[in-house]
């Protein structure tokens, strides 16, 4: 519908103005602005808003990935379903802890990479470099590569051996699967994290801590009130995209756990993928991806919430 | 005024976006309106793209049909087995599925439930003398043959076996229950292997219900209950099945079997990690290779109700919406062919569909050192249920199978694997 309204839009006046040629003045812009905004605004409606209002519509229907019959209303079955489903309850809470947990580490880690790369010395950019190798490398690389680690005998173990410490099966112990999950999430994407705390370092200006040198501040004082207060934008945008990411955690649990042992790594997402394509169940798994989707906004209003407050405090 | 130019203008852009479209559905329309008239191209998917053998062996299949007649034109195209499943689902969604296309087993009722599949007709007589494991069927119809079965075996050396004096079982005398879990214990007090047996718990997906719902099915119990195929109350849940559970957790929690096995099961046992293997034929070639005359591939044990192995492999079919569903006919008859069978099986070590097949491969002659693989497979195995709610089943086994080996409470795992597939049975109208 709206891409309608907005093609109409967009051609007519455009074909109005190659005619008249110096047309000056909103109409024109307006009709350039509509014009550059087609392409995204296609793609958007198209792999965007039509699925997610699929997903609003489905998720109230017995729909099937392969069925000769037509989809029927079930009301809020799903729903139903779901709120007792306990694999459901387990994925939402590992969800929570994987995104509690890796959001505080994964920045604090990123940011002490960033501060150690931030030096001027020689060879730094080999450090830099080495650091962000993990961010362009597959994730589906990064996970086989960690499954072979984390193995009972794997390479971790054995090195935990040298110091007469006898290593669980990272994988295969409810208790340490979702610890290993996160610990591998966290190094594969710290890397991102240090370039941006760096470009967010380098907006810091010099001066400031030549001043902060004149006024005897020492090298944690300069961090404290310097840098930190420094950083401000690049901690926001930090918070809201490792959040954002961790949330959809699905890659490495799907190769290197499926969900397992006994439900202790299984997310939301895996759980929609699992429900949705192998167990062929289309109108459930979109029930799961709309109660993905609330968990989400929520939290996204929350942050949202929390940086513009602090806009207004200062 | 401006309205009406404009409308205008969207028609005519529409217009000469769907003219290539048009023209497009025009190219195939064509091609399938001269396949009426006699002849065209079918194409044939296949899962074998990462399978050098099995897809050399059907290569050879399709250049002999092509050669052989000058109507039709088979054309292969390749996927890796991973993504296999979900491009001919994605396909189907579509309407572009090929004319010929390979199905694991399992999935054909689900399929021809759907409406992909079209039935084999008038091939009646040829796959009469077919392994009945080896044939899709549903609702009374053949949609599927395939060329070969598997067998499970337990593989271990017979060394092994008169070291610590336990009897050697043969197809009419398998081990019982107290002998194999008396056999496997000593095993492991003699602390000679770190495994005494390995299930091969590292492999996914197919796997699990392939090789350990036969061992639910010695105990007594299912994965549903196959007179109406409605339910799988107190088949799944029942006392025997929660016998087998808590039977499969103890041999993990007996030090017995290791609850994840490495990445490569046969080369653990042909390394002396483990004394005993449970796997499928394929693994008779590089054992053998290894241990020669020593190896022994014997019957999986009785549990209760005679020894049960899985069956049914990779098949053959041809689409509904396949244009010319004479030609894709006439390829599968062609297809069905006993040198064929002989070829594919050959070439993938795995067990002939045909007695005539194995008369031709090595080792399936009687007497011949596979021939019992052929025993196994016609004494012993067990189809997963026929039924299109299959692949769920699948799904919800392979969990709580998991779920149990790790320490579930068995009960309370088969409990709620059973509300699971009911709910799916009965919100599909029990496939009716």
């Amino acid at each position: 519908m709206s891409t309608i309204t907005a093609a109409e839009s967009a051609s007519a006046p455009a074909a109005t103005a190659r005619k008249r040629k110096p047309m000056k003045g909103s109409r024109s812009s307006t009709t350039t602005a509509l014009l550059m905004l087609l392409p995204a605004a296609v793609l958007l409606i198209t792999f965007l808003l039509i699925p997610i209002g699929l997903t609003f519509g489905l998720a109230f229907t017995n729909a099937r990935l392969i069925s000769p019959r037509p989809a029927e209303f079930v009301g809020v079955d799903n729903f139903t379903r779901l709120f007792d489903d306990e694999t459901f309850w387990a994925s939402l809470r590992n969800t929570i802890i994987f995104a509690v947990v890796i959001v505080p580490l994964q920045s604090a880690c990123a940011l002490g990479l960033a501060l150690l790369v931030n030096v001027k010395m020689r060879g730094v950019n080999f450090f830099r470099t080495v650091y962000f190798l993990p961010v362009v490398t597959s994730m589906v690389v990064v996970s086989m590569l960690w499954l072979f680690l984390y193995q009972p005998n794997g390479l971790i173990n054995q090195a935990l051996a040298r110091f007469g410490i006898q290593g669980p099966d990272w994988l295969g112990d409810p208790h340490t699967a979702l610890l290993a999950i996160i610990l591998m999430s966290a190094w594969q994407a710290m890397g991102f994290h240090m370039v941006i705390w760096l470009s967010g370092l380098q907006t810091i200006p010099g001066d400031l801590y030549e001043a902060a040198d004149l006024d005897g501040a020492d090298t944690w004082q300069k961090f404290r009130y310097v840098t930190w207060p420094g950083l401000r934008a690049t901690r926001t945008f930090i918070l809201i995209t490792i959040t954002i990411s961790a949330f959809a955690l699905f890659t490495q649990v799907n190769i290197m756990t499926q969900g397992g042992p006994l439900d202790s790594t299984s997310t939301l997402v895996l759980m929609a993928v699992r429900t949705g394509f192998q167990q062929q169940q289309t109108g459930y798994a979109s029930a799961i991806s709309l109660a993905f989707f609330v968990l989400v906004l929520a939290v996204t209003l929350v942050n949202r919430y929390f940086t513009r407050d602090k806009d207004v405090v200062r | 005024m401006t309205h009406t130019s404009t409308t205008k203008r969207v028609a005519v852009g529409l217009l000469a976006a769907a003219l290539p479209l048009t023209m497009a559905a025009c190219g195939k329309g064509g091609s399938s309106s001269s396949d009426a008239s006699g002849g065209g191209e079918l194409t044939m998917w296949t899962h074998n793209a990462g399978n050098k053998a099995e897809l050399g062996a059907i290569t050879a299949i399709v250049n002999d049909y092509n050669a052989s007649q000058s109507k039709y034109k088979v054309k292969i195209q390749a996927f890796p087995q991973d993504s296999y499943n979900q491009s001919v689902v994605a396909a189907a969604a579509s309407k572009k599925l090929p004319c010929i296309l390979d199905i694991d087993g399992p999935n054909v009722p689900n399929w021809a439930w759907a409406g992909y599949l079209a039935p084999l007709e008038g091939l009646d007589d040829t796959l009469s003398k077919y392994l009945p494991t080896v044939l899709g069927k549903y609702d009374n119809k053949t949609y599927s043959y395939g060329y070969y079965d598997v067998a499970l075996v337990m593989v271990t050396r017979k060394t092994i076996l008169d070291k610590y004096g336990i009897r050697i079982p043969t197809a009419d005398q398998p081990w019982t229950k107290d002998e194999f879990d008396a056999a496997l214990k000593k095993i492991k007090a003699s602390g000679d292997f770190q495994n005494p047996l390995d299930i091969a718990t590292s492999f996914t997906g197919e796997w699990w219900p392939y090789a350990y719902s036969p061992m639910l099915q010695s105990f007594g119990g299912d994965l549903i209950d196959r007179k109406e195929y409605k339910s799988a109350e107190g088949v799944l849940n029942g006392p025997q099945a929660v016998a087998w559970a808590t039977w499969f957790r103890s041999l993990v929690t007996d030090g017995l079997v290791p609850l994840k096995s490495g990445a490569d099961p046969a080369k653990d046992f042909i390394n002396g990690k483990s004394a005993m293997l449970y796997n499928g034929t394929w693994t008779a070639v590089d054992t053998r290779k290894a241990f020669g005359k020593d190896t022994l591939f014997l019957p999986p044990p009785d549990l209760g109700n005679g020894p049960k192995i899985g069956g049914g492999s990779w098949q053959w079919g041809i689409s509904q919406n396949c244009s010319d569903q004479a030609g894709a006919l006439d390829y599968m008859k062609f297809a069905a062919q006993d040198k064929y069978v002989a070829s594919v099986a050959r070439d993938t070590n795995n067990i002939p569909a045909t007695d005539a097949a194995a008369a031709q491969v090595k080792g399936y002659e009687e007497g011949g050192e596979n021939r019992i693989f052929l025993d196994y497979a016609k004494k012993f195995a067990v189809l997963r249920p026929v039924t299109p709610g299959y692949p769920f089943i699948a799904t919800e086994f392979t969990k709580t199978a998991q779920d149990i080996l790790n320490g579930a409470d068995p009960k309370q795992a088969l409990d709620s694997a059973v509300k699971n597939i009911d709910a799916n049975q009965k919100s599909n109208g029990y496939f009716q």
